[in-house]
């Protein structure tokens, strides 16, 4: 795929920023998410031209503005269904004839 | 934990009172008890003002369908006599998709009427799509906080899914990686913007779902001549529970059962980056079903209007595989794709329907929508992607975060009963607990945990005994 990696003023695009390093975190939570930071992810407006990585200020669909290191331009969404699952394909099939044998003998 | 952090917390009750529009101070009894009826009645709407403000908003009046082919694969494999009538409301017929419009119509109506320029809502679930949607037909402006990401930036198809369609009814979406932290970040964004909190938790939210119980009796009584006998409910943060409950009371099916329905992902930690990944459940499921029922006031308002053990009769749990497998089969048998998590519900009832009589009525109490990413086969092979084993075999086998195992055979559809008692004195544990040490529970209090859990003062006053012994 590629990727555009300069947005110009007013294109839509996704800001990363880190909310609170790994020592800033809330103390009770289990060890793998404590040593993580707590990052956030925001789509808005460029305010500016910009390159991926480098800092940039979005105006989000409220108005509010948001300041962090663009991620992408114009991020999409590629989530689908993918393959069914082997162990699904047959259910169909076998529950609609459990069911027409059901009726076949009077039930 | 930062300064930034420990600010805004401190400053918790005074942004959240002016950010839910009431204060709940004006209901508390004890540090125990407050008056639950009086803060579900303080909005003002009735049930018919309800129904009103919903029908305008394009929410509710669902189908209800009777599922004619699953009753009879029950029935193929009952015991002879056994095998109750089973029926699906069709909640995924809703503007947004799901039962959660219910409760967004009425955050959002109380919002607009109360001038507010626009709502906050903190959700990786199906309430965000319904707020966001019915935000737009407000004209109010709407931010949606999902927890979203693992430390990889790595999301559940079904997450990104709602990101997507929260951004498609023009919220703003803020993702965040896993942590408890969100609800900070929340308060500072309600802070800054000086929007309502439209919390799953309100009483408004919870008084929206009170159409659906009302709506399935009065539909059930005219299709079959009485209410159902039982009706079976998802149960995660406790709303769908309560408000379902309250509106079958209203309705005067005071009979019917209420049988709430979780799946089972016992073992994992729902604030661990590791397990994030590791379920194909974001919802409906055990790590939220447990705690709320237990500790209700742990939500984002002082009190939860949510309160699901005042109203379970009983609680079913089932397997991540039992789910997908009676997805399969709804869309295979009833012409009905819908998302898995609300058909959790479902694979409860296939199990409870098979122990009833053939006179016995069944209503699963919601569907949700489906599609691309919040569908079972993209759930199945994100859970492979993530290292969990899919095989065919026996559900009990199935190890939530390490295995699903999907039936072989609709006989294996097995709910297991949770320990309603072991529900019970949790909850009573709890209660005291955030009383404080030392303090002596009143007469008053006694009560209120009574109804809280849908029991009687002397079991109350047996739990507490023992918990003192303990």
């Amino acid at each position: 795929m590629n990727e555009t990696t300069r947005c110009a003023l007013g294109d839509w695009v996704e800001v990363e920023s880190v909310l609170l390093d790994p020592a800033d975190r809330a103390t009770n939570l289990p060890e793998d998410t404590a040593a993580q930071p707590l990052r956030m992810w925001v789509k808005g407006f460029a305010r500016a031209t910009a390159v991926v990585g480098c800092e940039v200020t979005v105006e989000t669909m409220t108005g509010r503005e948001v300041t962090g290191t663009l991620s992408e331009v114009n991020p999409g969404y590629f989530h689908t269904f993918g393959k069914p699952a082997p162990e699904l394909t047959a259910v169909g099939r076998d529950l609609r004839a459990r069911v027409a044998a059901y009726r076949k003998a009077g039930g | 934990m930062a300064g930034k952090t420990e600010a805004i917390l401190a400053r918790k009750g005074e942004i959240m009172k002016r950010a839910l529009g009431m204060d709940y101070a004006q209901f508390e009894r004890s540090p125990i008890a407050f008056d639950y009826e009086a803060m579900m009645a303080a909005h003002g709407y009735s049930l018919e003002d309800i129904i009103r403000i919903q029908l305008a908003a394009g929410v509710g009046k669902t189908p209800l369908l009777e599922l004619r082919n699953l009753t009879d694969l029950i029935r193929s494999y009952a015991e002879p006599g056994h095998g109750a009538r089973l029926f699906v409301k069709d909640e995924a017929a809703n503007m947004a998709g799901s039962f959660k419009d219910r409760r967004a119509s009425i955050s959002i109506h109380v919002a607009k009427e109360k001038g507010y320029a626009g709502v906050i809502a903190a959700t990786s679930g199906n309430y965000g799509a319904a707020v966001s949607s019915q935000a737009a037909r407000a004209s109010l402006n709407c931010i949606i906080v999902q927890e979203a990401f693992d430390s990889r930036h790595v999301g559940q198809p079904e997450i990104i899914e709602k990101s997507r369609i929260c951004e498609a009814f023009g919220a703003e979406v803020v993702q965040l990686t896993v942590g408890p932290e969100l609800f900070s970040h929340m308060l500072e964004l309600l802070d800054q913007t000086g929007y309502l909190a439209a919390s799953l938790y309100s009483a408004f939210g919870i008084s929206g779902i009170e159409s659906l119980g009302w709506e399935l009796a009065e539909e059930m009584t005219a299709l079959t001549g009485a209410p159902p006998t039982h009706v079976v409910v998802t149960h995660a943060g406790g709303g769908n529970t309560t408000g379902t409950a309250r509106g079958l009371r209203r309705a005067g099916a005071t009979s019917t059962q209420v049988v709430s329905a979780s799946v089972d992902l016992s073992g994992l930690h729902m604030a661990s980056d590791t397990d994030f990944n590791r379920k194909s459940f974001t919802t409906g499921h055990t790590g939220f079903g447990v705690p709320f029922a237990t500790w209700p006031d742990r939500a984002d308002v002082p009190r939860n209007a949510a309160r699901a053990l005042r109203y379970m009769d009983r609680y079913l749990t089932v397997t991540q595989g039992e789910v997908f497998y009676v997805t399969e089969a709804m869309a295979k048998l009833e012409g009905l794709e819908r998302g898995p998590s609300g058909n959790t519900a479902m694979a409860a009832a296939m199990s409870l329907a098979r122990d009833l009589p053939r006179d016995a009525t069944v209503v699963v109490q919601e569907t949700e929508y489906t599609g691309a990413g919040k569908h079972h086969w993209a759930q199945l092979n994100f859970a492979r992607a993530n290292g969990v084993e899919v095989r065919a075999g026996d559900p009990t086998e199935s190890v939530p975060g390490t295995s699903i195992v999907i039936p072989e055979r609709p006989e294996q559809i097995r709910a297991k009963d949770f320990d309603m008692g072991k529900l019970r004195r949790s909850y009573v544990r709890n209660a005291l607990a955030h009383a404080g040490e030392g303090y002596t529970p009143t007469s008053e209090d006694i009560e209120f945990l009574a109804a809280d859990i849908h029991s009687d003062a002397e079991s109350v006053e047996a739990i507490i005994a023992a918990l003192k012994e303990a």
